[in-house]
């Protein structure tokens, strides 16, 4: 009978949790989708469209490192950038979307100059990083 | 491609621009040169013989490379095991169907609403009839094939920047290019223009030929005719009784079809990777493969995530974890390996092997991006309204493209068609929505091209293939220098071990790439076990 009790309890806890939990996400992502432009504003002549380092992580990187920037893990893995140790090296980075490694695409066909300074940048500033050196549009040219 | 500030189009602008349709003739013999569109080297089913009693052969995956070298191997006499990832056999050849239910990479879930008898295949979904392994395996198990028409006169060619957005028939588009063409050719030849080139006799005869090729009239005009509904279609179609008499059609002018660019859809017409005839199996895409497991079920291991592959002189030895649950490894022994597992996921495992194998794994493991939406409507409207039966619209929206149902055509009822299916920059920007927002995605831009999908609308599913736990892409992203640098490496056995593989093929990204793959790299196996055997014996 009181494990019966305990184990109703703790569903009802976990039901409370849950519902938190989704609102809390929910509120999250009705925030940055406010922001993004639909699919057809996105991409134009077969490259990504403006210069918005929330945006463009949105259309370009969020399909694989997800909205959380956490990665996934299936049959093999994407790696997590939130509280990313790696990001410390904003060159790293850089070359990372610029020509791709391993399993990652090289995106650098697909963005300008900018474009790639403006992901690297948000992306070392959010979800848990906080690298403030910049890169600019001429670091990127760079490495082309 | 800058538009052409003048009224009429001269003759320059005009085969300039003709100049670029034939760009993408080059860029396709390009892509052969890649090996995009080879015909395929199937020289009938393989005979595997003397196989030493008792040899193991574990295989990594049960996709199409896998389940033909199970299906081959077993039937040689080989021991054989197969770990594969997932709870079901096909890998990308993979058919969604009502009730099934699927998790995407981020946890992501999705639940197929169709109606009974209705499917999509998110992968793989046509079959050339110049891919004669995959038709042979189909053969021999008896899986019912039905034509796939690719190019579909009635479908639709569209452009957001054309035409107001109006979509146009391909019938239009192709019988006016044509026409175009033909008249302005015949013109130069009649005006001396070519006769540099065609003199005399020839001149005649190419003039011919332009009149019977582009519809043309005596004074080799494309313009409104009966002919010329023969080739494009009529305004008014002809009748029975005292019906409306048949009115010709008005070809569209060539400034507006040439600045339109929807000619560069007409590659499709002249296609050898997706000429006639093409097939699909009947009731879907997995019916192929399900086929051969049936052959080989009890060999089959599901829900095996590999987290290791060693090797040393007398085998090899394969650690893997339960897929779901995790827990401490299982190593899995054998004498020799077939490792089909896609090149994306086999970059980020341990494996032991030589230096020239692993750099050509590392080459060729960022694949490709593609998204497809499928998506339920109450009725076919695109049968009923539009008559379209089949085949391909074309588009410059982020969908790119619709396909329409084999199965079910002219019937009452309900059908599912192909929404989308986006490559590039256009697939990550749909594989980044949530399943759902892709289905509303498709569902909107798809109303640009048919208003009535708004009214008809009932579900849908997708897949962003970067969003697959067991693929993280669609395909291996080969390139001409990666190609030549690394390819024969990723071929080569390794020791015990063997890759195979779409992405060991000439035929990327094609089911019969796979088989191909497949069916080379254990006949070479078999050689290599066969002459190791008897080596044996005889030392």
């Amino acid at each position: 009978m009181a494990k019966e009790i305990l184990f109703r309890l703790s569903r009802r806890v976990a039901a409370v949790v849950a519902v938190i939990a989704l609102c809390a996400s929910g509120f999250a992502s009705a925030a940055d989708t406010d922001k993004v432009p639909p699919p057809e504003k996105l991409v134009s002549g077969g490259k990504f469209v403006g210069e918005d380092g929330a945006v463009l992580y949105h259309a370009v990187c969020q399909g694989c490192h997800m909205p959380d920037a956490k990665g996934a893990e299936g049959a093999g893995h994407y790696p997590a950038l939130a509280a990313d140790p790696k990001l410390a090296s904003s060159l790293y980075i850089a070359l990372t979307v610029l020509k791709g490694r391993k399993a990652m695409p090289e995106f650098g066909t697909f963005l300008s100059d900018a474009q790639v300074a403006a992901i690297v940048n948000y992306v070392r500033t959010h979800f848990g990083n906080q690298y403030s050196d910049a890169l600019s549009a001429a670091d990127i040219a760079k490495f082309r | 491609m800058s538009d052409n500030p003048t009224s009429s189009i001269t003759r320059r602008a005009f085969l300039g621009r003709i100049g670029a349709v034939s760009g993408a003739a080059v860029m396709y013999q390009a892509m052969s040169a890649l090996g995009f569109a080879a015909e395929s080297s199937y020289a009938g089913p393989i005979e595997l013989k003397g196989a030493p009693r008792g040899t193991s052969v574990l295989i990594l995956g049960a996709g199409y490379a896998g389940l033909v070298a199970a299906y081959e191997l077993s039937r040689a006499g080989y021991k054989v095991k197969v770990l594969e990832y997932s709870h079901r056999v096909g890998g990308r050849a993979w058919t969604l169907r009502g009730g099934d239910e699927f998790t995407e990479l981020g946890g992501f879930k999705q639940k197929c609403e169709f109606d009974a008898g209705l499917h999509f295949n998110p992968g793989a979904w046509r079959i050339p009839y110049h891919h004669h392994g995959i038709l042979d395996y189909a053969r021999r198990f008896k899986v019912p094939m039905q034509s796939f028409n690719q190019v579909n006169e009635n479908a639709y060619l569209h452009s957001t920047k054309a035409f107001d957005g109006k979509p146009q028939r391909f019938r239009h588009v192709r019988s006016d290019f044509k026409g175009h063409v033909a008249e302005l050719l015949a013109k130069s030849l009649n005006q001396g223009g070519l006769d540099a080139e065609l003199t005399g006799e020839d001149r005649e005869k190419m003039l011919a030929a332009m009149r019977s090729w582009g519809v043309l009239d005596k004074q080799y005009r494309y313009v409104a005719s009966h002919a010329v509904d023969g080739s494009r279609g009529y305004q008014i179609d002809p009748g029975g009784g005292l019906m409306a008499k048949p009115e010709s059609s008005t070809p569209i002018d060539p400034k507006t079809l040439v600045d339109s660019g929807l000619w560069k859809y007409l590659v499709t017409d002249h296609d050898y990777e997706m000429g006639q005839a093409m097939f699909e199996p009947a009731g879907g895409m997995d019916r192929i493969p399900q086929a051969i497991y049936s052959e080989i079920k009890p060999l089959v291991q599901f829900g095996a995530k590999v987290v290791k592959i060693d090797q040393d002189d007398h085998g090899v030895a394969v650690s893997y974890i339960d897929a779901a649950k995790g827990g401490d490894p299982v190593v899995a022994k054998a004498d020799w390996c077939l490792c089909t597992i896609p090149l994306s996921i086999l970059s980020q495992i341990p494996m032991r092997a030589g230096e020239p194998m692993l750099s050509a794994i590392s080459a060729a493991a960022a694949y490709v991006a593609s998204t497809k939406v499928g998506l339920q409507f109450k009725r076919r409207f695109w049968e009923e309204d539009e008559r379209i039966y089949g085949g391909v619209t074309y588009t410059d929206l982020p969908i790119t493209m619709i396909s329409y149902p084999m199965q079910g055509q002219n019937l009452p009822g309900k059908g599912v068609l192909l929404g989308a299916y986006a490559f590039g920059p256009n697939s990550y920007t749909f594989a980044s929505l949530d399943p759902a927002e892709r289905v509303r995605e498709a569902v909107r831009l798809g109303a640009q091209i048919h208003p009535q999908y708004t009214k008809e609308f009932e579900n849908g599913v997708s897949v962003a293939w970067h969003r697959s736990p067991f693929t993280l892409g669609c395909f291996a992203p080969w390139r001409g220098d990666t190609r030549d640098k690394h390819y024969d490496n990723l071929c080569q056995i390794d020791g015990r071990i063997a890759l195979a593989g779409e992405h060991a093929s000439r035929l990327p990204a094609w089911q019969e790439g796979a088989i191909l793959s497949s069916l080379d790299a254990i006949s070479r196996l078999h050689a290599r076990i066969v002459s190791n055997a008897s080596e044996k014996k005889n030392g």
